[in-house]
């Protein structure tokens, strides 16, 4: 790498270097057809190609890749979830990113921290061991420490939280990570593009071709696309895709917002998220603070967003970190959660052969975003899902058979 | 939307209402399949759009309908339940 940007710099021309090619004409029919451009379309393309062979693909995005959910979430990595399902699942994503950088040649600035959940009550630090027990008997690292330790990992924070809400104790999490979301998106479209498959910006998807329960073609702001194999990976979006296949599901969108603060030297060397205070943060690698919440209160389909949410926030944080008081915000913003009920998402197969579903990512999808491409190749490529998103597949509502989460992800993304 | 109609109080700041989800009508519990049933336990209708939902004004404890585009986030009208032809 250093020899190639030594060799770019003494050359006299500087093209800007490309990740892949810029595809404008569809062919009239691909193998397979990916909708959305996000890094769990852009993954699951690169493993269609890598592990199955299937390289006559397209993947289709609206707008530029990561520009959805992808390129404004917090970036948080991280496998200490509440069921054994959840934690098997995410402990096999984490797994990847920790040799993705390498994989995909491209730095992802991924960077092991730690992660503490801090608990502010007995209830809360009961919800902590039951997960580090799950965790634990899953063989993922994660246990309960008390007081001392937080402070000895973070001496800035202020254990009794002005006085208002005093640390009691806190589920670590040794693997806990944070990366860099565009480069994960960028660096699965150059993989995918080197095997063959065409990426599409500025293509949305406005219709399905269904017939008699079979999933034909897609209709695009560039015409027709025939197809046998459909993935839906559009994040906020599902909604409007599901109903183009007359899939029901229980997703709604809610808006989550997050913002970053000025530079600063490096201090803050772990990822903190606080339940009760509804706050979370970590120090990125260019010295932002990166911090966010839960969910905006109710359904809208829109990225605005909001001064009561950096109010909130803000004051949540001076809680923790009374020395911050004269540090800015300088950029929020916000992206459409596509929240199911048990705070698990909806991957596999649908009641429309040949149109698979990767969506429920609410607010926990980035961490996911290896696995999810790897196990929705697989059941693209065999039309069946594989064992470990089982778990995950749509008609568990249904079943009445739920993969509940919500005590590992409502605030703590 | 920072503002919201209470049908009891007027406009109050958006800080007073509490969401309560879409509007939706239960089918019969002894007539309605098991798969009907749970399609109303757990489908949402989740695309954009004008819809009914119901609004909780916290300080006087009033529910109210609210017919709001969830796409713009503009409100068309908000009424008492059962008061839809009055709003
Ligand atoms: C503020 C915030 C913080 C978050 N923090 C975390 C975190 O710390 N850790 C974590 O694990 N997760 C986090 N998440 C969740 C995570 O960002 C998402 O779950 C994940 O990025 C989803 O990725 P995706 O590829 O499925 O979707 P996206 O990246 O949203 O990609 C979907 C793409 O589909 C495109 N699209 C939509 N409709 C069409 C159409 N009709 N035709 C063509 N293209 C279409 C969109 O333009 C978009 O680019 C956070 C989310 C937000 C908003």
């Amino acid at each position: 790498m250093p020899l190639r940007l030594l060799k770019y710099a003494l050359s006299r021309k500087h093209p800007a270097p490309r990740f892949f090619r810029d595809c404008t004409e569809p062919k009239k029919s691909y193998d397979a057809v990916i909708i959305g451009g996000g890094g769990h379309g852009l993954a699951a393309a690169y493993y269609l190609a890598k592990d199955h062979g299937i390289t006559n693909v397209a993947v289709l995005e609206k707008g530029y890749i990561g520009g959805g959910n992808t390129g404004r979430n917090t970036t948080i990595v991280r496998s200490n979830y509440l069921t054994p399902e959840g934690v098997n699942f995410y402990d096999a994503s984490v797994k990847i990113y920790e040799g993705l950088s390498e994989e995909l040649d491209i730095n992802l600035f991924y960077s092991t921290r730690g992660h503490f959940t801090l608990a502010h009550t007995e209830s809360a630090l009961r919800t902590m061991r039951w997960r580090a027990e799950v965790n634990k008997h899953v063989g993922v690292d994660s246990y309960v420490v008390g007081p001392d330790e937080i402070s000895k990992a973070c001496p800035q924070l202020d254990i009794s939280c002005s006085g208002k809400a005093p640390i009691v104790g806190a589920l670590y999490h040794g693997p806990g990570s944070i990366a860099r979301h565009d480069a994960v998106a960028w660096g699965y479209a150059r993989g995918a593009d080197s095997m063959g498959v065409e990426i599409f910006q500025n293509t949305e998807v406005t219709g399905l071709d269904i017939q008699s329960g079979k999933i034909k073609g897609v209709h695009t702001s560039r015409g027709y696309i025939a197809t046998n194999k459909v993935l839906s990976a559009v994040a906020g979006f599902t909604p409007r895709i599901t109903n183009m296949a007359g899939v029901d599901t229980p997703i709604v969108i809610h808006p989550l917002q997050a913002c970053v603060s000025e530079p600063m030297k490096p201090w803050l060397d772990t990822i903190l998220v606080s339940g009760s205070l509804h706050v979370y943060v970590s120090q990125s690698s260019r010295g932002e603070l990166v911090m966010g919440s839960s969910l905006d209160p109710y359904e809208v389909h829109s990225t605005r967003s909001s001064l009561d949410f950096v109010e909130g926030l803000t004051s949540h944080m001076l809680d923790m970190f009374p020395f911050l008081s004269n540090v800015k915000i300088v950029r929020q913003w916000a992206g459409m959660a596509d929240m199911t009920p048990d705070f698990s998402p909806i991957m596999g197969t649908t009641p429309v052969e040949g149109f698979y579903l990767d969506a429920g990512w609410g607010t926990w999808g980035f961490k996911a975003t290896p696995i999810s491409g790897k196990t929705m190749a697989a059941t693209m490529a065999n039309d069946q899902a594989p064992e470990l998103i089982k778990p995950f597949r749509l008609s568990r509502f249904e079943d009445y058979d739920l993969t509940g989460e919500k005590g590992a992800a409502s605030v703590g993304h | 939307m920072k503002l919201l109609t209470c049908p009891v109080n007027g406009t109050r700041p958006l800080s007073e209402f509490v969401f309560g989800g879409e509007m939706r009508n239960m089918p019969d519990p002894a007539q309605a399949s098991d798969s009907a049933w749970a399609a109303y336990v757990y489908n949402r209708t989740g695309a954009p759009g004008l819809k009914k939902e119901w609004w909780f004004h916290s300080p006087s404890g009033t529910w109210f309908v609210a017919e709001r585009n969830t796409l713009t986030d503009q409100v068309a009208r908000t009424y008492l339940y059962g008061q839809e032809d009055k709003a």
